[in-house]
C-alpha cells in the first residue's frame, strides 16, 4: 500500500500567498519517513493534507492509485503534537479508550498504559501519558499509516525516548507507514528510513 | 568573587485546591521544596520531565497562578522577599516572561505592537525591526495579526517582546519548539547575549541538548522538585559527570545518546511516595531513601540524593 500527494497546491486564501505549490510526496507502507525543513513551510499543512484533514487547491491524495475513503475509519491516521487539544477533558481516559474501540488489555500492554490511568480525566496525567492513549486509538486494524506531527515536542527525552520505542515496535510488527515531522535532525536519524526536505519539493518560490 | 543571585527561590512548594467528585476537596501538591537562584549574567537551564513544575515555578515567580493555589516558601529579588503585590509591580518591568503557549498572544492586536507596546519611540522601533531581521522575521510581519502566523513564528514575536523589555530577569518557557535547529540557535543566541549585558535568564526547555550549550548551569526537576543543579559542562561531559539517576537517565535518553529511556513514570502529584521522589524508577533505591532527602553538595553540584559521590 501506498499514499500519494500528487502535485499538491494550498493556500489559505484565494488573496494568500501559496503555503505549498506543486508538492509530490509518497509514503510506502513499512517505510518511515522524516519530513524536515525550517518553520512556516507548511509541513503541517502538508501532512494535515495528506491525512484528509484539508482538501488541496490544486493535485490529489491518491491512496493507492483511489481517492482517500470519505468514510468510516480512515486508514491514515493523525497524532498531533498537543494531546491535551486533541482528547475530550470531559472524559475519563477508559471513555477516550472505548470511544475509537482499543479499550483493549493488548492494546494497553503494548503502549505501556497503567490501570490507574483509566480512571483520570485528562488534566490529571502528564504530556506524554496522554499521547500514548492518542498513538493507542489511532491503531485501528485497518490503519495503514500513521502520521505523527511534532509528536514527542513537548515531551521531556525520556518520555520521548519511551514513546517511539513503543511506536516504532508496532510501526514494524504491522508494517504501517510513518510520516513524521521534526527539528530534530537526531531524532529523524534515529526514527526514519529516509528524510524528506519540505523546500526542496515545494515550488512556490521565495516568500 | 561570585554575584549575588538575583532571584532565589528557596524551598518553594505550591498546592492546588481541588474539587473531587460532589463536595469532596483536596489540596494537589505539584511543587515541593524547590530551590533555584539565578545570578546576573548566567543562563540557569531549567531540564526536566513534563508536568514537573517547570511551567508553574515561572508562573510562580511572575505572581500569575489561579486563585486555588497556596504557596509556601519564599521568592527573592535582590535579597527581598516578594509578595504578591511586588510581583505584578515587578512583572513586565523587572520581570519578563515568554510563556510556554503562542495561544498567549493577544489576537486582536498587531503582534508588532505587542512587542512594541502602543506609540514606541523611533529607537524602540528600531529595536524591534533588528531583532525581527534577527529571527528571520520578515517586513511587514509587525502588521499580522496572531492568526496568520505559523506556531514558529508566533514563537519567535513572543521571544522578541522579551528581548525588548527593560526587564533584569528574563523567564523563558520553552522558547524553541517549533523552529528548526538553525532559528533555535539564534534564539537561544539571543538569550546568551542578554546575559552577557548582565540581565539573568532561567531558560526552561525540553531541547537540553541545545541547553546544554548555551547556559551556563542545568537545574534538573523531576515531579516537582528539584533534583540535581549544576554546570552546564558536567551535562556536555556525560553521566560520569552527573550526580543524580534521574539526571543520567536524561542524558541516556537523548537520540545522539542511544535513545534508551528508563522505564516507569513520573508519579502525578496525587499519590507521592514518601522520601525520594525518583524513587520507585530508581535502580539504586535503599531503605534510607524513604526518609526526606536533602540538597547536598557533591563535586561542586548540588544533589538531591543520598548515594551520590
Amino acid at each position: 500500500m501506498q499514499i500519494e500527494g500528487k502535485n499538491l497546491s494550498f493556500r489559505y486564501h484565494p488573496k494568500l500567498p501559496w503555503i505549498l505549490k506543486d508538492v509530490s510526496l509518497t509514503v510506502k507502507e513499512g517505510e518511515r519517513v522524516g519530513l524536515v525543513g525550517p518553520s512556516g513551510y507548511g509541513k503541517s499543512t502538508l501532512v494535515r493534507l495528506l491525512a484528509g484533514y484539508l482538501e488541496p487547491e490544486e493535485g490529489e491524495i491518491l491512496l493507492d492509485g483511489k481517492p482517500l475513503p470519505r468514510k468510516g475509519i480512515s486508514p491514515v491516521q493523525l497524532i498531533y503534537q498537543h494531546p491535551e487539544k486533541a482528547i475530550n477533558p470531559r472524559w475519563k481516559m477508559k471513555k477516550v479508550l472505548q470511544e475509537s474501540g482499543m479499550f483493549r488489555q493488548e492494546v494497553m500492554d503494548s503502549l505501556g498504559i497503567e490501570k490507574d490511568w483509566l480512571e483520570r480525566y485528562p488534566r490529571e496525567l502528564s504530556g506524554g501519558e496522554l499521547q500514548r492513549f492518542c498513538v493507542a486509538r489511532s491503531l485501528f486494524p485497518g490503519t495503514h499509516f500513521l502520521f505523527a506531527d511534532e509528536m514527542s515536542t513537548m515531551l521531556d527525552v525520556i518520555t520521548q525516548a519511551q514513546i517511539w520505542n513503543l511506536m516504532l515496535r508496532e510501526v514494524e510488527s504491522r508494517n504501517l507507514g510513518l510520516l513524521m515531522v521534526t527539528h530534530n535532525m537526531e531524532l529523524a536519524k534515529k526514527v526514519c528510513t529516509r528524510t524528506v526536505h519540505l523546500e526542496e519539493i515545494n515550488h512556490r518560490g521565495k516568500l | 568573587m561570585k554575584e549575588q543571585p538575583v532571584l532565589t527561590v528557596e524551598d518553594l512548594s505550591v498546592s492546588f485546591h481541588m474539587y473531587d467528585t460532589g463536595l469532596e476537596q483536596y489540596d494537589l501538591k505539584v511543587i515541593s521544596n524547590l530551590t533555584l537562584d539565578v545570578r546576573p549574567g548566567e543562563i540557569v537551564a531549567i531540564a526536566g520531565s513534563s508536568g514537573s513544575g517547570k511551567s508553574l515555578l515561572a508562573h510562580a515567580v511572575m505572581g500569575l497562578l489561579p486563585g486555588n493555589a497556596s504557596t509556601s516558601g519564599t521568592i527573592a529579588y535582590k535579597g527581598k522577599v516578594l509578595s504578591q503585590k511586588d510581583k505584578e509591580k515587578l512583572r513586565g518591568k523587572e520581570f519578563a516572561l515568554v510563556p510556554q503557549s503562542v495561544a498567549y498572544l493577544d489576537p486582536l492586536m498587531t503582534v508588532g505592537t505587542q512587542v512594541t507596546g502602543k506609540k514606541p519611540d523611533q529607537k524602540l522601533l528600531q529595536a524591534q525591526k533588528e531583532i525581527f531581521r534577527r529571527l528571520h522575521l520578515k517586513e511587514g510581519t509587525e502588521k499580522l495579526y496572531p492568526f496568520q502566523l505559523s506556531g514558529g513564528m508566533a514563537r519567535r514575536i513572543l521571544v522578541s517582546t522579551a528581548v525588548l523589555s527593560d526587564a533584569q530577569v528574563i523567564l523563558a518557557d520553552e522558547p524553541t519548539p517549533g523552529l528548526d535547529l538553525q532559528m533555535a540557535l539564534e534564539a537561544l543566541k539571543i538569550f546568551r547575549e542578554l546575559a552577557d549585558k548582565g540581565k539573568a535568564v532561567v531558560l526552561i526547555t525540553h531541547d537540553i541538548d541545545l541547553a546544554f550549550h548555551i547556559a551556563d548551569r542545568i537545574a534538573v526537576f523531576y515531579a516537582g522538585t528539584t533534583v540535581e543543579v549544576a554546570d552546564a559542562r558536567d551535562f556536555l561531559t556525560g553521566p560520569q559527570a552527573l550526580r543524580h539517576p534521574y539526571s543520567k537517565a536524561l542524558w541516556e535518553a537523548l537520540p545522539q545518546n542511544g535513545f534508551r529511556p528508563i522505564a516507569g513514570f513520573q508519579p502525578y502529584a496525587k499519590y507521592l511516595p514518601d522520601g525520594c521522589l525518583f524513587g520507585p524508577r530508581c535502580p539504586y533505591k535503599t531503605r534510607k531513601c524513604e526518609t526526606t532527602i536533602p540538597m547536598a553538595e557533591v563535586r561542586g553540584g548540588y544533589v538531591r540524593c543520598i548515594h551520590a559521590d
